[in-house]
């Protein structure tokens, strides 16, 4: 089922591309948006049905080269699931939506076909996102990551007759190499240190990562720390995170659906998924955390201010997508990977949505972008009105405070600011509820703009202003529905309670706070030494007898009893380097039993299971010559389980549960605010804006520029790399190699074959003198160097 | 012993039986009208006499004291000769009789020359090379102004008769120098003698014999008679004179080099390394100038002389087989190329003129593809067959530490690939307006052309195994 899921879009891709003069235009965009429903029932069907537990589904030998041996594989575990989803209903629904928006498109003549190949690059850049959130190694989704860079390249030019459209794609392109630039630098960096990129492995390998030095550049780096940086490089880029941002709002030069399938619900979140799915690595590498946080933060703060001036419907929408992003990476950056995930699905929905309706409005203003000739729309376009009103309110966080009823942004971002505050960052937490006012503002004056007051720009435009046929309004109901109640059916499962998070994400055991439960079972703490083991597994017995306890400690004995198979496994490989571990296997199993004596009747039996195991590991074990080894080995042998990985010591979910109500309520207030603020500029009295842009000039400039980024890169990057560009063509290329080519060729080859052809003159004793001349050579040279051996 | 010894030569003496035989046979019976019968039982024998030798084991065996050897070396030279000299006898039989040319002593007379070959390349002393060399020589001598009638086809036989004298006194006077220092004649004996080390006079001895057998294989500065003959010659025999004549040149020059100074690399590694830069050079850079198809061969053979040395003067076993990779190549390329060269007519009168090319591919697509790829192998680029057989060379030279020859040959062969692309640029791009050329060709010679052409395509595979046998062959004569 996850193949079809997966390859659906890509043989759709194939035969609407390719085929489409088989099967007809029409045939071609039926076949990919059916195939595309196909595969999103189906991820509908995984996603409900997942327990949890993670699979790995074997497709084919990839790779293999010396120690590098990798399949092709997909890894199916709540993440994959999450994406699988996400990708998939936008997707689908962005296909379908395509019908409407894309048919008699203004940029095209008669006769000349293009849809086929818009649904084809849709479909191929479906193929490539499903493969990269399957991926169940780094270079399997670098391949993802590289198909959807190329699938959004063509459909960010895919209106090539218009020179800003190529422009523009090329700079997303080239942007998101330097993005992947450090993602490659941390693929091999990985492969290097723990020669593997399954990610079971590179998981495995991270606590030992966490103690390893790494020369890189200048200097040595904790590996842990680097790697993550140089992935998080790659996710800035994908994500379009500050600093490499640039290229995001220029890719709206592409169609709107692409728009709202690549550049706001599915690609650009591959980085927050890549940091996720990498949260094994990620809990080791505190400083690269940080890092994160600040940029997420930057992020989400610079692009709303600029969010708060622009006048592109669509670019508004772009920086609020950017913004968005940066809360995203906040969440994942304090650890809590969960919330992430979380405003990365609700996001999805609205964002989409928003995107859409923005399609909308656009498809009826016949292709006019600017706000400031809209005005008054509501009527017009009531069905676009509302979803856009649906997806304002979720993207602002309408909710009940203090509860967890609410449009979708209304939970995951308050989720977001919640961790931001209990991560200790006040920077991000400050930054965060400034953004959210902005968000409010800029969406409300999205809103006011557009649907309220008069008439605007082109009067002729305006009297033509109609709904958009059924295939464009259905898509926004549905993602309607998604805004409104995806926050609330699933805040317990991204931000509920840790029971309810960790059954969810398939994660084994509970938090340390609660139970410090984890330790035996996490494989890592199994190779710490006995007295550490003794400490943990002594922990819960201080705790009062509950029932909670009770369970706690079946769990031990459990995730005991399991650890103690692992290493008899492990023993017949590696033998001795496993006999210290095993021991220490054996004690924590023989102390977590010993804690519930009597209070359950299997949970002896199960100790009891665990003790026979553990001596038979140890009997095993003692095979072995190597007596030194030390139990890390064993460690490492397993990665932990679950689709992410919160460090024991990590405990900011639980923290920001437990945050002051003011941090709670302060995103609904500054949600508040943004919205009057809006609703007297723009409502009561529409002649502020302008005043308080004249009074306000430079910092109006300055965000209208979107803080002059686009300059000082042109300066600082651009122009250098033309000039040199330029000068090794003209100068290098043209006249050095060109030059010397030309001339040698036009020049001393043709006066060598004139004399060579004055040589050959006929006669028979210049022919002969040339002999005579050639052996006296010959003979003196013969005579000067050589005979050296006498 | 003396049977033994017959028995290692039985095959030459079975070839110089067939030729005494065949003259004295035309002579009594039809004369001229003989010549097709002659042509095709000559081709016949010596395929027959390739099969008996590649096929016979590999004995060593040496005869006449060692004046005689049979080894795999010569083995694998003799295949590529008999081989050659058949393909290129039996597809210039056509051509021979249209000119008026078919003359019965010209398949005797190949026969002669072949056995002289034969003798070359298993020569095992001074004596049975001069006498191989000889053989061989006199009778191309003769063949090349096989057209008595013509001005040029008589000047190219004079040319290459009074030259060759020279060439011969050279060697001559080298072989008596390195007599006179070592003792001996045998090859064997010559190398335990320069054991220790050549004195000044055993050297001049050996840079006398290498200027005679250089022009043989028509390397510079000894390579000025090649275009004049190659032209004035009737293109059959030019074209048997780029085949065989240059393989067995190379396997005796080979032979001399490493059975009598194989101690010697060092010194005569230089002189052959100067003299493979030099060809290369003056062969690629020449023949830009040529409009004639003949000459520009002639140049083009230079050029590739040039390549074979070059694995020749790395002085190693590897470089052996380079040298025996490529020139087997070399001749295969060749015969397809004068395949084409002999059917260029117009109006029943044959055309060396390159300028009748232009626009062939529109004519004939499937010759002019046949020939794009002949062309492209010639100049060495990949994926063709003959871009292996540069490579092996340059990587024999490079392996030997003359990594400067090396380079010198890559940049010579992009000089070189000019006037080959610029026949391939004629035959696709070229003017409407100067085309020319019939499109009838014999069925022999489209057959060559098109199986040539197809070896070197096909080839790329494993190279049909010359690859091992040429290390076979080279390892008998590296020791």
């Amino acid at each position: 089922m996850e193949s079809i899921i997966l390859f659906a879009p890509l043989v759709g891709a194939i035969i609407g591309g390719f085929g489409w003069r088989i099967i007809g235009e029409k045939g071609a965009m039926v076949l990919t948006t059916g195939l595309l429903f196909l595969a999103c029932a189906l991820s509908w069907i995984v996603f409900l049905g997942f327990d949890g537990e993670t699979q790995h589904i074997q497709i084919l030998r990839w790779i293999e080269s010396g120690t590098l041996a990798t399949d092709w594989s997909i890894r199916l575990d709540r993440l994959t699931a999450i994406m699988l989803i996400v990708v998939t209903t936008v997707s689908a629904l962005v296909h379908l939506y395509s019908f409407g928006y894309m048919d008699h498109d203004p940029q095209w003549g008669e006769g000349e076909t293009y849809k086929p190949r818009f649904f084809a690059y849709l479909s191929f850049f479906t193929f490539a996102m499903l493969a990269l959130v399957t991926a169940d190694n780094l270079v399997q989704m670098f391949f993802g990551w590289e198909g959807v860079g190329v699938a959004s390249y063509l459909l960010i030019g895919f209106y090539w007759k218009k020179p800003s459209a190529g422009a523009a794609a090329m700079k997303a392109f080239i942007v998101n190499r330097v993005g992947d630039f450090g993602f490659a630098l941390g693929i091999f960096g990985l492969f290097f240190l723990t020669d593997s990129i399954d990610f079971d492995n590179v998981f495995a390998a991270a606590p030992m990562l966490a103690e390893t030095n790494l020369s890189f550049l200048w200097t040595d780096w904790n590996a842990a720390n680097l790697l993550a940086f140089l992935l998080f490089i790659g996710a800035m880029g994908k994500s379009a995170q500050l600093l490499l941002h640039t290229w995001l709002p220029d890719a709206m030069e592409g169609p709107t659906p692409v728009s709202a399938l690549i550049h706001a619900a599915t690609m650009v979140t591959a980085g927050v998924f890549l940091v996720c799915r990498m949260s094994p690595l990620m809990e080791y590498a505190p400083a690269a955390m940080n890092f994160i946080i600040i940029i997420g933060a930057t992020t989400a703060f610079f692009a709303a201010t600029v969010g708060l001036v622009q006048n592109d419907i669509k670019r508004v929408i772009a920086y609020s997508t950017c913004s968005q992003l940066g809360y995203m990476f906040v969440a994942a950056g304090a650890g809590v990977y969960s919330a992430a995930m979380f405003h990365l699905l609700t996001h999805a929905f609205f964002k989409a949505m928003l995107f859409l309706g923005a399609g909308s409005v656009i498809h009826a203003m016949h292709h006019e972008q600017d706000m400031r000739n809209y005005g008054g729309l509501r009527k017009k376009i009531p069905l676009t009105f509302w979803a856009m009103m649906i997806g304002t309110l979720a993207i602002t966080g309408v909710g009940i405070p203090l509860t967890t009823i609410g449009f979708a942004g209304f939970l995951s971002k308050d989720a977001i600011i919640e961790s931001a505050y209990a991560s200790g960052s006040g920077y991000a937490f400050w930054l965060l509820v400034v953004a959210a006012c902005f968000t409010s503002f800029y969406s409300w004056r999205l809103m006011f703009l557009t649907f309220y007051g008069k008439p605007r720009g082109d009067k002729h435009t305006h009297d033509h202003a109609h709904e958009s046929p059924s295939v464009m309004t259905i898509p926004l109901g549905v993602l309607a529905i998604g805004a409104i109640f995806s926050g609330m059916v699933w805040y317990g499962s991204f931000f509920g309670d840790h029971d309810q998070v960790n059954k969810f994400f398939g994660i084994p055991t509970h938090h340390a706070e609660e139970t410090h439960g984890e330790a035996p079972a996490d494989s890592h703490a199994a190779a710490d030494t006995h007295a550490a083991t003794e400490e943990h597994a002594a922990a819960p017995a201080e705790q009062p007898a509950s029932a909670l306890e009770q369970e706690a400690g079946h769990e031990i004995v459990e995730a005991a009893k399991q650890l103690a198979g692992h290493a008899e496994e492990a023993a017949d490989a590696a033998h001795g380097a496993v006999a210290e571990a095993a021991e220490h296997v054996a004690e924590a199993a023989d102390h977590a039993a010993a804690m519930v004596t009597g209070d359950h009747a299997a949970t002896e039996e199960h100790a009891a299971a665990a003790g026979d195991h553990a001596p038979a590991a140890m009997a095993e074990a003692a095979h072995g010559d190597d007596a030194a080894a030390h139990g890390e080995d064993v460690a490492h042998a397993a990665a932990p389980q679950g689709a992410i990985f919160m460090h024991p010591d990590n405990h900011t979910m639980d923290e920001a549960h437990h945050a002051p109500t003011w941090v709670k309520v302060s995103p609904f207030i500054a949600m508040l605010i943004g919205f009057v603020t809006a609703y007297l500029f723009y409502i009561v009295n529409p002649s502020i804006p302008g005043r308080l842009a004249e009074q306000q000039r430079p910092l109006y400039q300055f965000l209208l520029n979107k803080w002059y980024f686009d300059e000082i890169y042109d300066f600082i990057f651009v122009r250098p790399a033309k000039w040199l560009g330029a000068f090794l063509w003209k100068r290098g290329d043209g006249n050095v190699i060109d030059g010397t080519i030309n001339g040698v060729a036009m020049g001393i080859v043709p006066f060598f074959t004139r004399l060579a052809g004055r040589a050959q003159s006929g006669y028979l004793f210049h022919y002969a003198f040339a002999m005579v001349l050639g052996i006296v050579v010959l003979v003196t040279w013969m005579t000067i160097t050589g005979g050296g051996a006498h | 012993m003396i049977s033994a010894d017959i028995s290692t030569v039985l095959p030459e003496i079975l070839l110089a039986v067939y030729a005494m035989a065949a003259l004295i046979f035309a002579v009594y019976t039809g004369k001229d009208k003989t010549t097709p019968l002659l042509t095709w039982a000559t081709a016949a024998v010596f395929v027959v006499l390739a099969l008996w030798i590649g096929l016979s084991g590999d004995t060593g065996a040496t005869a006449f004291n060692g004046a005689f050897i049979a080894d795999g070396f010569a083995r694998f030279a003799k295949v590529v000769i008999l081989i050659s000299a058949a393909a290129v006898l039996i597809m210039s039989q056509g051509y021979m009789a249209r000119m008026n040319l078919g003359r019965f002593e010209y398949p005797v007379l190949i026969a002669l020359s072949v056995l002289g070959m034969m003798m070359m390349v298993s020569a095992g002393d001074l004596m049975a090379l001069y006498m191989g060399l000889e053989l061989q020589s006199l009778a191309l001598y003769v063949v090349a102004s096989l057209r008595r009638d013509s001005v040029k086809s008589t000047e190219a036989g004079l040319k290459y008769f009074v030259l060759g004298a020279l060439s011969s006194g050279m060697l001559l006077y080298g072989a008596s120098l390195i007599y006179g220092y070592t003792g001996t004649t045998l090859f064997s004996g010559i190398i335990e003698a320069a054991h220790a080390g050549l004195p000044l006079g055993l050297l001049v001895g050996l840079v006398f014999l290498i200027t005679g057998l250089a022009f043989k294989v028509s390397a510079v500065p000894f390579h000025m008679w090649t275009p004049d003959v190659y032209e004035g010659s009737p293109t059959p025999v030019t074209a048997f004179f780029a085949t065989a004549p240059k393989m067995a040149a190379m396997g005796l020059f080979a032979r001399v080099l490493h059975d009598a100074f194989g101690h010697a690399a060092q010194d005569w590694g230089q002189v052959v390394a100067l003299i493979a830069l030099l060809s290369m050079f003056v062969g690629a850079i020449a023949a830009i100038g040529q409009r004639n198809i003949k000459r520009l061969m002639a140049y083009s053979s230079i050029a590739h002389m040039g390549f074979a040395l070059m694995g020749l003067a790395s002085g190693t076993e590897a470089g052996v087989q380079a040298m025996l990779i490529y020139m087997t190549i070399y001749v295969t390329m060749n015969i397809g190329t004068f395949a084409f060269i002999l059917s260029m007519e117009k109006d029943g009168k044959p055309v060396v003129s390159i300028d009748a090319l232009h626009m062939y591919s529109r004519r004939e697509p499937i010759k002019a593809l046949a020939m794009l790829v002949l062309l492209f192998s010639l100049a060495g680029v990949p994926p063709m067959v003959g871009f292996f057989g540069k490579l092996a060379v340059l990587t024999a030279a490079v392996d030997a530490g003359m990594t400067w020859l090396a380079i010198g040959g890559v940049v010579a062969s992009v000089i070189g690939a000019f006037y080959y692309l610029r026949i391939v640029f004629y035959m696709y791009f070229g003017d409407e307006n100067k085309a020319g050329l019939d499109g009838t060709m014999n069925p022999v010679q489209w057959a060559m052309l098109m199986a040539s052409a197809l070896i070197m395509i096909v080839g790329v595979v494993n190279l049909f195994g010359v690859e091992g046998l040429a290390a076979a062959a080279a390892q008998t004569l590296v020791h």
